[in-house]
């Protein structure tokens, strides 16, 4: 070890009460506590969240975008979860 | 800012062709992506060209903006006033944030923010030449404030609508965090030109000695600028060196002017025709000095970036070396 | 470097003696009914923030690592707004048209009331936590107390700077427990940095007269009441590090009377020099 870079975490804000975390980006950190610190000194300057969470990159499972089709197309023809699908007549309402 | 290409000198190398090797039709199913205006994420397909062009450029933005720090940080300690003080010191945190999101963004491509910061060190990579400049004076930091965040804002704001996602995103984030930059560096600027005579000829002093090097910033003219034809077509650059320039100069100059500044410029003249300012050649010779690692004081900020991370190595190495002692005591 | 004019001590004394009643920039309402021991409060309290403040601020650009700048430069603009009110608060019981910036920016070392610690150099980024640990702890057992202040505007600045500081005080601890049981260089460089440090601690529970006054009106905190909290928190973290604490030493006094060590004049130099260069200039 000579005075590495530490490992990378992904950092998730929520911007207020009632919204989801939302990915904003990566710091690096040596730990879960220091990742915490960081994040709140990266991305939150300027009141952007009420709270925080921090993930480490390598944690993180992703699909495979090659395999996007495998994955993603079977819900392309399955229009009738959609609402649009079923004509209403305009008299009911509130459906 | 900061993302002109600054590798080469022009040479008369044709643009790089796209590795032969690559598949033909993942390559077109690609470039139809990218012209489509479609983003591309870190794991989709990309031609092994357009990784490279974009590690470089995105290192290149971020290394900027960690130098970039060093000309300001330079007047932090002796800001005139204590909201000036406050200001500069939040403006060159800003930069620091901003280097970081984007040596993020171009480590979603694999290569690691250490190699990056190695190759800068190493001289290997770029950043731009306009943080090779000293700062004299407090009206250094009002001109780089205006000018230089002015220039860097006209070669960001398209760039939140690349076609690299994550560099994108890095994008929007900066250009929104920017938006006081340029106007703080205005307005100090304005306090100069109303001032005393001393704070005015300081602030003509640093119109004279920041004006070059900022038409500069823009890099290379589009004759000489290789891969600029490429790089618009990938979406990694949405208008070219000239385009951005002239535009920063039609609205910088009445700036100037409303304030009682000279553009130190004899050939300066306002063109009916075109709509837009003509100026005077620039050295191109001290530009490619200056990327050459010629600049004034390029030594100096070389050294200073290498000794915050020599010197914070046993830091790193001792939060690591904690890390790993707790892990073993949970693990026992 | 200019050398740096002297304060006129009759301007001084006139501007004490009167009750002023022009305001500073940030303050008003409550801005003359202020006395001496309140004015020398606010500014013990104000110099401390803005010198360690001051102090974070030279680290901005060389940290050993980007994250670790940010967070350095976030404690310091911290300090540097709560300088800028309390000196404000104090200008505005000055009165003559003085504001926080005549109080930073045209004071010499004699004028100056904060304590030895916040001074001291930055040296290592252990030095610079070791200080901001021992600093930060006690400023925010401090502010938690001082937001129950019977001056109201003092009360009120507290109450914002506590929530600033818990973190200040958090992030420190943190970090001396990670150099402290880090590598050997780590926790070498650690216990330096806490022995030079440590001698500037008995200074921040000092009471002398004029402190004293302002505590019995119940306007200032006595801070013998957390001393003993104090030292049981840094011993708690400190065991957590794994480092021992310094022996105690004769304590070293001054600051709060203006007799600093030989680092703050080279600091005020720095901080100073552009208005007292340009002295009818405005930025």
């Amino acid at each position: 070890m000579s005075g590495h870079d530490w490992p990378l975490w992904e950092v998730f804000v929520r911007a207020k009460g009632g919204l989801s975390h939302r990915h904003v980006g990566s710091v690096h950190a040596p730990d879960k506590e220091m990742a915490l610190h960081h994040a709140r000194d990266t991305y939150t300057r300027r009141l952007e969240g009420v709270s925080l969470w921090v993930v480490k990159s390598d944690d993180i499972i992703a699909s495979d975008p090659d395999q996007a089709g495998p994955t993603f197309a079977p819900a392309e023809d399955k229009i009738y979860r959609h609402p649009t699908f079923y004509e209403i007549p305009d008299e009911v309402k509130h459906i | 800012m900061y993302t002109t290409e600054l590798d080469k000198q022009p040479e008369k190398k044709n643009v790089t062709p796209i590795d032969g090797a690559e598949d033909p039709a993942l390559v077109e199913a690609f470039e139809a992506r990218v012209a489509a205006d479609e983003f591309i994420e870190p794991k989709d397909w990309m031609p092994e060209a357009y990784r490279k062009t974009l590690v470089r450029q995105i290192s290149q933005h971020a290394h900027s903006e960690i130098v970039g720090m060093l000309p300001e940080g330079n007047w932090i300690t002796r800001a005139p006033n204590l909201r000036r003080k406050a200001i500069l010191l939040a403006k060159v945190q800003d930069e620091g944030g901003h280097g970081l999101y984007l040596y993020c963004a171009a480590e979603t491509l694999g290569t690691s923010r250490e190699e990056m910061i190695e190759a800068l060190h190493s001289g290997k990579a770029k950043y731009s030449t306009i943080f090779n400049y000293p700062t004299l004076t407090w009206a250094d930091i009002a001109a780089i404030g205006w000018l230089v965040d002015g220039a860097a804002i006209m070669n960001q704001v398209p760039l939140q609508r690349t076609s690299y996602g994550p560099y994108a995103r890095a994008m929007v984030r900066v250009c929104k965090e920017e938006s006081f930059h340029q106007r703080q560096g205005y307005e100090a600027m304005m306090h100069l030109m109303a001032g005393t005579p001393e704070q005015k000829r300081m602030a003509q002093d640093a119109m004279n000695r920041w004006w070059w090097p900022s038409l500069m910033m823009f890099g290379p003219p589009d004759e000489n600028s290789p891969n600029t034809e490429r790089s618009m077509r990938w979406r990694i650059k949405r208008e070219t060196n000239d385009e951005l320039r002239q535009k920063f100069v039609d609205i910088t100059v009445p700036q100037a002017e409303y304030i009682g500044l000279t553009v130190p410029d004899d050939a300066l003249a306002w063109n009916e025709e075109k709509g837009g300012y003509d100026f005077g050649e620039i050295d191109w010779e001290e530009f490619y000095a200056v990327v050459r690692g010629e600049g004034p004081v390029a030594k100096e900020r070389m050294k200073a970036r290498r000794d915050a991370w020599d010197k914070g190595a046993w830091v790193r190495e001792a939060a690591d070396a904690h890390e790993a002692k707790k892990r073993a005591a949970a693990a026992a | 470097m200019p050398s740096l004019p002297t304060i006129s001590p009759e301007e001084e004394a006139k501007a004490k003696a009167k009750d002023g009643t022009s305001v500073g920039s940030f303050d008003a309402p409550t801005a003359g009914s202020r006395d001496e021991a309140t004015i020398a409060y606010y500014l013990m309290l104000g110099d401390d923030a803005l010198i360690l403040g001051q102090r974070l601020s030279e680290w901005c650009g060389h940290a050993p690592t980007i994250e670790v700048d940010l967070s350095l430069a976030n404690m310091g603009l911290d300090l540097i707004g709560q300088a800028t009110h309390l000196l404000g608060g104090a200008a505005g019981a000055m009165g003559e048209g003085r504001d926080a910036d005549a109080l930073a920016f045209h004071r010499d070392v004699l004028d100056f009331r904060n304590c030895l610690m916040v001074e001291q150099p930055n040296d290592d980024f252990a030095r610079t936590m070791a200080r901001q640990f021992l600093y930060s702890t006690w400023h925010h057992m401090l502010l938690g107390r001082l937001a129950g202040s019977k001056d109201g505007h003092l009360a009120a600045i507290a109450a914002k700077g506590v929530k600033e500081v818990a973190y200040h005080r958090e992030l420190a601890s943190d970090w001396v427990v990670r150099l402290g049981d880090g590598t050997e260089e780590s926790a070498r460089r650690m216990a330096e940095g806490l022995d030079w440090m440590w001698r500037f601690v008995p200074e921040l529970f000092h009471v002398d007269e004029d402190l004293q006054k302002v505590i019995d009106a119940g306007i200032a905190v006595d801070p013998r009441e957390f001393e003993a909290e104090y030292r049981e928190a840094i011993a708690a973290v400190l065991a957590e590090a794994k480092l021992t604490v310094p022996d105690d030493q004769r304590p070293i006094l001054g600051g709060r009377h203006g007799h600093h060590s030989e680092h703050l004049g080279h600091l005020l130099a720095v901080m100073q020099f552009l208005p007292r260069a340009y002295p009818d200039a405005k930025w």
